[in-house]
């Protein structure tokens, strides 16, 4: 569990974070994870994603991603218009490879996160959200 | 020939578990006339722990009639899996007699004659009996409330609950999880559990704005009984602010945390917690994948989606129980836990038969004392009924098209939409309608009946998301409540479709076209989750109708077809 207090020394580890500029096309998905892997093959496992089966609110979801080991993590909503949300660079001073942010999901979709490794492979987490308009309770 | 029970016992003990599940064989003597307490409450104690499990109230003081669904469909990995077994499946899967008091008690066949027979279920003063003969076999035995339990009358409503809250603390309540409670607010709940004399438990009530467990709420609560140290988990409704309206407990978050699940069974294990169980408001399927994907639960006592099972489902060497809703049923859960493990169970879902069990007369002097100034309100006959009324479904229940029906009528609209909540009694035909009987299928906090416009684009946007939230074969995206009841609109489902795919066929049924989706439709209906709404109260609404029309009568509802079963 990441408490508030793991966050705001998260906070200290983390060097640089970089919104991703907005990529319109079809295939924005593929061509943002290419950008970051450089072409690179990419291998599922070693990434995990906490978020919310069925987000409370589409427009602010907590999403916490973390893979040991990795240097930096690219984070997308592959159903929003425009799928990047962040890169998450790890400098030396980190204590792990953890990050935890808030988006918004305009439906429900897949959210991706790609580490990049020491050794420079690549390492792929998925996690599906389901955005509802809400139903009733029992 | 092998039982099914028989079975059932063998395969536990095949797992180092070993155990017996007592419903009862006592359907005979009540074609004798002589059911009586005792056969209800025999039970040989058993083993060192009892835990007593009493879930989904809805705030049901006194004895009513429940009719078990017709419908309850299973999709995915749980279609044909209690409890998504109705009727004659479910009697003959659980070797049941036709027309006994236990096939009426649980199952829908033949209600309403079964239900002149054997008479009203539930009230919380023969609750109360039930108890004390537990207590008076055993103790220490522990007694556990799933939640649902503040909410779902008019005197709840007109006491904010605390109509319950008395009767409960009375009854000696150790711990208990919530859903409906959050509804009265999170200022009210705050200030109840800041006098409640147990835990209030939920390990997923989280901090909305830090998004970590929230410190207002324990996650779980320590029991020590003849040696053996139990931890009790709370799990309360993971999908509080998505189905009720988030706006009225703006500072918690919920969902189902699985892996804080799994920190603090770890956690309570590493304290030396000889039995760990799990008192969840997640709904019965949610609870069979999360004690299958979870190690180290022994009991997880579900709650949410009203089922009662009167035999454990076990996953892997974790028991699931099932207590029913309504109070209907209590269930006695006897342990064997030695050598820090669950070696064995008795167990017993004990039927609530209000005309065989007495009454503990110092909760009902308590419940009359409760009801005693609203007493003229609740009692007021309104109108009869010549038909079954009944909710308890996942389509249409014959008091949803009541509702619906006064919703088109007094609110001059096309369409009518009711939500698919479980909660609400049943009336016999010839039954007067009271008020309080209307109030138990329509109170809440949030229940003004708005007058709209929709698209038929947005209908069926909504059709399918309500769908989804039923029907996703992963239970982890299931809500647990039933499918939203429409009035004026038919239409087909096929639950078995993949999302945004299910619903076809969208007529208007006072013309018979088919829904267009660019046409604005006149649609009213009632619990909407948005904050601001408006409109007058649902129940006024029902009563303005049921005062015109003196008796109810209705059409048999063949507005939705149903495939992919």
């Amino acid at each position: 569990m990441l408490t508030r207090r793991d966050t705001m020394a998260l906070g200290l580890g983390v060097a640089t974070v970089t919104m991703i500029p907005g990529i319109a096309s079809a295939s924005a998905v593929d061509d943002a994870i290419s950008a970051f892997t450089g072409g690179a093959a990419v291998s599922d496992g070693g990434v995990t994603i906490n978020a919310p089966e069925i987000a409370e609110n589409g427009n602010t979801v907590p999403i916490e991603v973390e893979a040991e080991g990795a240097q930096s993590i690219l984070m997308l909503a592959a159903g929003n218009p425009v799928p990047g949300v962040a890169t998450f660079n790890f400098g030396e001073g980190a204590g792990t490879s953890r990050a935890a942010t808030r988006i918004r999901l305009g439906g429900t979709q897949d959210v991706i996160a790609i580490a990049k490794m020491a050794d420079g492979s690549y390492a792929r987490g998925a996690v599906e959200v389901k955005v509802t308009i809400g139903g009733c309770g029992g | 020939m092998i039982s099914r029970r028989e079975f059932l016992q063998a395969s536990i003990a095949a797992s180092a578990l070993y155990g017996i599940s007592g419903f009862g064989n006592w359907s005979k003597l009540a074609a004798q006339q002589a059911l009586t307490q005792d056969d209800l409450l025999r039970f040989d104690t058993f083993g060192n722990v009892s835990l007593i499990h009493i879930t989904d109230i809805h705030a049901q003081m006194k004895p009513i009639w429940f009719r078990e669904p017709e419908w309850n469909i299973g999709v995915g990995g749980v279609a044909g899996k209690p409890p998504h077994v109705v009727g004659k499946d479910f009697i003959e899967m659980f070797d049941l007699t036709p027309g006994s008091a236990d096939a009426y008690a649980l199952t829908y066949v033949d209600f309403e004659a079964l239900g002149r027979t054997y008479g009203r279920m539930g009230g919380m003063d023969r609750v109360a009996t039930v108890v004390n003969a537990i207590r008076a076999d055993r103790p220490d035995a522990i007694l556990l409330d799933g939640g649902d339990t503040w909410h779902g009358s008019m005197t709840s409503y007109l006491t904010e609950g605390q109509d319950v809250i008395n009767v409960m603390n009375k009854l000696g309540v150790d711990a208990m999880t919530s859903h409906w409670e959050w509804t009265f607010g999170q200022d009210r709940v705050r200030d109840v559990v800041a006098d409640l004399p147990f835990p209030f438990l939920g390990q997923n009530i989280f901090d909305n704005e830090w998004n970590e467990p929230s410190e207002e709420f324990e996650p779980y609560t320590w029991f020590e009984r003849g040696g053996v140290k139990i931890a009790v988990i709370g799990q309360a409704f993971p999908y509080m602010p998505i189905a009720n309206p988030g706006w009225k407990f703006p500072d918690f978050s919920f969902g189902i945390r699985e892996s804080r699940m799994q920190e603090m069974v770890n956690e309570v294990r590493g304290q030396g917690a000889d039995l760990v169980v799990v008192l969840s408001h997640n709904g019965f399927d949610v609870d069979r994948q999360m004690a299958s994907r979870v190690e180290g639960i022994d009991v997880v006592l579900t709650g949410h989606t009203h089922d009662a099972l009167p035999e454990p489902v076990i996953v892997g060497e974790t028991l699931l129980i099932a207590s029913g809703s309504h109070g209907k049923f209590v269930t006695r859960l006897d342990l064997d836990v030695r050598d820090g493990r669950m070696m064995g169970f008795r167990h017993k879902l004990i039927p609530i038969f209000a005309d065989v069990i007495t009454p503990d007369a110092e909760m009902a002097s308590l419940i009359e004392q409760e009801r005693a100034p609203f007493k003229d309100q609740l009692e007021e006959v309104i109108g009869h009924t010549d038909e079954l009324l009944y909710r308890r479904g996942n389509f249409n229940g014959t008091w949803d098209d009541l509702i619906c029906e006064a919703m088109i009528e007094e609110r001059d609209a096309e369409i009518a939409m009711s939500p698919g909540v479980r909660w609400g009694a049943s009336l016999l035909p010839g039954d007067p309608i009271t008020r309080e009987d209307i109030h138990n299928v329509t109170t809440m906090t949030y229940g003004e009946c708005y007058r709209t416009e929709m698209t038929g684009e947005f209908l069926k946007v909504v059709l399918e998301d309500v769908a989804d939230n039923i029907f996703n074969p992963d239970p982890y995206f299931q809500q647990g409540g039933d499918m939203v009841r429409i009035g004026g609109l038919g239409y087909h489902v096929d639950v078995s479709a993949p999302v945004n795919e299910r619903i076809s066929n969208m007529t208007l049924l006072s013309t018979s076209e088919p829904i267009d989706p660019a046409r604005n439709y006149v649609v009213a209906g009632w619990a909407s989750v948005n904050p601001e709404t408006e409109g007058p109260k649902i129940w006024d609404v029902v009563e303005n109708h049921i005062r015109k029309i003196g008796r109810v009568s209705l059409e048999p509802n063949t507005s939705v077809q149903v495939s992919g079963l």
